[in-house]
């Protein structure tokens, strides 16, 4: 049927939302109700004024009763009813059902769009887990190891005769292998976790400090005021596995230390109770960078900051996470930081308001500044380090206020769909419908 | 002398187990580690069975499958393949090689000794 035909049958239905009776709306436009009852089951056309007055009375727009559903709700329909395999017949009714059932017509095609989307996010997920080389050799090793464990037991419990030798043999493989079942059990886990975002086992230099300054809630006390050693402090670290992560660890301690000499955190706090976290206002009343200040004031204990540094490429040196600003564990962060925006102007301070794509959209101030690092040299470009302080906006300062930047914490993590700055599908979005 | 079985496996411990168990059935077994070399092992041994893994280091067994059997010599050899790769794909690609039984990992023994059994006597 075409979709101007079912003009009536929108009618009758929009009516019998507004719980007017036929009769009513007849009169209010003029009409006998049986003439109105033959437009309403589709026996005569209408338009005209006639529409436009019934379309008033029912106060909807005239097009919502002649154009029906808009035609991507109805292909939606029609391929949900593909998927159920629905009989043609049935198909073929999506406009007068979308007609008839606006409301019901949305949720089924929404949730078909979501079906699809989900399908496609698992699809993606199952062959990125299949494909995974950390993954498959994690459960190679498991499996490997259980098949030598349950071949060798049962030769132990099964044969009777088996010599001494080989039973002494077979107790040492047991033993090694259920060990070695154990640490792959423990890595295949760890694998697991890290892919939930939940804690995993450290898999770079990086990963190893970052756990090493979470565990001192970034804050360390006896080294600013002197009463412990850089170096006994890292050797001692057990999150500190590797040499690559100790001298990590050791660079970021001695900045920390250095830092600590030109603002000591109590004067910190005494300032902070004066003035405020207000980073430029600090900066000056310390005489410091702002970059320096923003790694004060994200040492502060019981502060509730996070703290990001990058240099030019936009690798992350240094991340101290706060609540609902994902700071990625691998890979590129968001372009559309600020902290990448301040690369291109050092010395400048910039300040933005930010909300990350979270459930309850999580919104932040973000102040970013970029200055130069290492040693000068002629005609030689310095290198860039940009530090970025995150301070989350409570809800009622965030009410009524338009100016806040979308971001998002990586393309590969993040939903937002139509972002400009996006450089990968994303595993979280609506499958990668906008690819 | 029992008829002569290659297990090409390079897990140290299921080798002690799988050389214990066909030993105990009266076959005569040597072992292989090497997948880059093993090709070769075969055509030197001319076993009567071939007991293969999957992952192995130097060369994987589907390649060794594939060079197998592209030989005239051993295109009816039994190999029986024993992987941790369990995946159906996993099996497809063995059996499009032209895998004689594929066993995922862990196994029962009692399978293992069967299947052998049964391919030598397709064999013959």
């Amino acid at each position: 049927m075409a979709r101007d035909a079912l003009t009536g049958s929108r009618i009758r239905e929009r009516r019998a939302m507004g719980g007017l009776k036929q009769s009513d709306l007849a009169r209010q436009v003029g009409i006998s109700a049986s003439y109105l009852n033959l437009i309403e089951h589709n026996r005569r056309r209408i338009g005209g004024k006639l529409l436009l007055d019934i379309a008033s009375v029912l106060n909807v727009e005239p097009t919502a009763l002649s154009e029906g559903a808009e035609a991507a709700l109805i292909a939606s329909l029609q391929e949900a009813a593909q998927r159920a395999r629905l009989d043609e017949s049935e198909s073929d009714r999506a406009e007068e059902f979308a007609g008839r059932f606006p409301g019901w017509a949305d949720a089924l095609a929404a949730a078909h769009r979501r079906i699809a989307d989900l399908e496609r996010t698992v699809e993606t997920l199952s062959d990125r887990l299949a494909h995974d080389p950390e993954l498959a050799a994690s459960v190679h090793e498991v499996l490997s190891t259980a098949a030598s464990i349950r071949s060798t037991a049962s030769i132990l419990a099964e044969d009777k005769t088996i010599t001494d030798d080989w039973r002494d043999r077979f107790h040492a493989n047991i033993d090694a292998d259920s060990r070695r079942l154990a640490d792959s059990s423990k890595a295949l886990v760890g694998f697991l976790d890290a892919e939930t975002g939940e804690a995993a086992p450290s898999s770079s230099p990086q990963e190893e400090v970052a756990q090493f300054l979470a565990a001192h809630g970034f804050g360390f006390a006896a080294l600013e005021a002197g009463e412990a050693d850089i170096k006994a402090v890292v050797t001692d670290a057990p999150d500190l596995g590797s040499a690559q992560s100790k001298l990590l660890a050791h660079t970021v301690l001695a900045r920390l230390v250095q830092d600590s000499e030109s603002v000591a955190m109590a004067d910190l706090q005494t300032a902070l109770a004066e003035v405020g976290p207000d980073v430029i206002a600090l900066a000056a009343r310390f005489s410091v960078g702002v970059p320096l200040m923003m790694r004060r004031l994200a040492a502060v204990p019981g502060i509730e900051a996070g703290l990001v540094v990058a240099d030019r490429a936009g690798s992350l040196l240094f991340r101290k996470d706060v609540e609902g600003f994902t700071i990625p564990r691998h890979g590129a962060a968001c372009p559309l930081w600020p902290l990448f925006q301040v690369m291109g102007q050092p010395g400048q301070v910039i300040r933005s308001r930010v909300e990350m794509p979270t459930r309850d959209g999580a919104v932040f101030d973000c102040l970013a500044a970029a200055e130069p690092v290492g040693p000068m040299a002629l005609n030689v470009p310095p290198l860039l380090e940009a530090t970025m302080l995150v301070l989350p906006v409570p809800d009622d300062a965030t009410r009524g206020n338009p100016v806040v930047e979308q971001v998002g914490p990586a393309c590969h993590i993040c939903p937002r769909s139509g972002c400009p700055g996006r450089r990968e599908p994303s595993i979280l979005s609506d499958g990668f419908g906008d690819f | 002398m029992g008829k002569h079985v290659l297990l090409v496996e390079d897990e140290v411990n299921i080798i002690e187990a799988m050389q214990f168990l066909l030993s105990r059935e009266g076959w005569q077994v040597d072992t292989h580690s090497d997948g880059a070399t093993a090709v070769g092992k075969v055509r030197d041994m001319r076993p009567d069975l071939v007991v293969l893994d999957y992952m192995l280091p130097g060369k994987n067994g589907i390649d060794i499958l594939t060079e197998l059997r592209a030989d005239p010599e051993f295109e009816r050899l039994p190999i029986l393949m024993l992987t941790a790769r369990g995946q159906s794909r996993d099996r497809d690609q063995a059996e499009r090689a032209g895998v004689s039984r594929f066993m995922t990992k862990p196994f029962s023994n009692t399978e293992v000794i069967t299947a052998v059994r049964d391919l030598v006597q397709l064999a013959q």
